[in-house]
């Protein structure tokens, strides 16, 4: 969804409206939370059926075509939330300017560095022999 | 940077609306979240990387901290997708009237240790059965 169309040609024209871009943040954190929703009790679910299994188990689970798409699914859209809502935990509580932009960044480093590992493993166990 | 001044002491004084400890409650459990994400994604590289390794990380949410762990961050889960639930129906402008407000703050807390407490009974008796 592109923000840019909320606002009208002359207010875009004439620069009016907010400095600031916080509507996509909004909207993104909405859709990734009802995401969420069902894939995270999915996940809880589908853990406490598997308790104790055993390698092999594990594997045959996260095999399953509708198991790893839900991991996938799940992997991104909680990469992405998780990374909107410690950037307003670090806007809020870190007041020193080069800090604040450095822990930001790096936050956002690390929560792609997280997601690709995990998005890794699950390709590597679904298309493993 | 501006002079650090004295504050006078407000949270030790003044009483805790509910709605109030509910908020921070979502901010100190999204933060919880995202940390015990980190072990999540160990563990699945551990399942992606072989049998000794998924041993090694079944073998530490099986020990008594790895089980601590996993209670915090279940209750975590829990209380933030609850919550979280009535930040989207905010969202749609319901629930903005004292009672609603107040009358929902309950159903989080107690849906959220429900929901908590009927995971792990399902969880040990799976192990168990």
């Amino acid at each position: 969804m592109s923000t840019d169309r909320l606002r009208s040609p002359l207010g875009r024209a004439l620069g009016l409206g907010s400095a600031k871009e916080g509507v996509e943040h909004w909207w993104v954190q909405r859709v990734t939370a009802l995401a969420l929703v069902p894939l995270a009790l999915w996940f809880v679910a589908t853990l406490i059926g598997h308790l104790g299994a055993d390698h092999a188990a594990a594997v045959a689970w996260l095999r399953s075509p509708l198991t790893a798409v839900a991991m996938i699914l799940l992997i991104i859209a909680t990469f992405a939330h998780m990374a909107l809502g410690l950037q307003v935990v670090i806007e809020d509580y870190v007041h020193h300017e080069a800090t604040k932009i450095a822990s930001l960044v790096l936050m956002r480093l690390a929560c792609w560095a997280l997601g690709a590992a995990a998005l890794f493993a699950v390709l590597r166990v679904a298309f493993g022999s | 940077m501006p002079a650090s001044r004295p504050l006078s002491p407000h949270l030790q004084i003044y009483r805790w609306p509910i709605t109030m400890a509910l908020s921070i409650s979502h901010r100190a459990t999204g933060l919880a979240l995202a940390a015990g994400t980190v072990l999540l994604v160990w563990w699945l590289v551990a399942l992606a990387a072989g049998p000794q390794a998924f041993a090694l990380a079944q073998g530490f949410i099986g020990s008594w901290l790895g089980k601590l762990l996993l209670l915090g961050w279940s209750f975590s889960l829990f209380f933030h997708l609850a919550n979280g639930i009535r930040h989207l129906i905010w969202d749609t402008g319901q629930g903005y009237s004292i009672k609603a407000m107040n009358g929902s703050s309950w159903v989080v807390i107690v849906a959220s240790v429900a929901l908590t407490v009927i995971a792990w009974v399902a969880g040990l008796a799976s192990m168990a059965g």
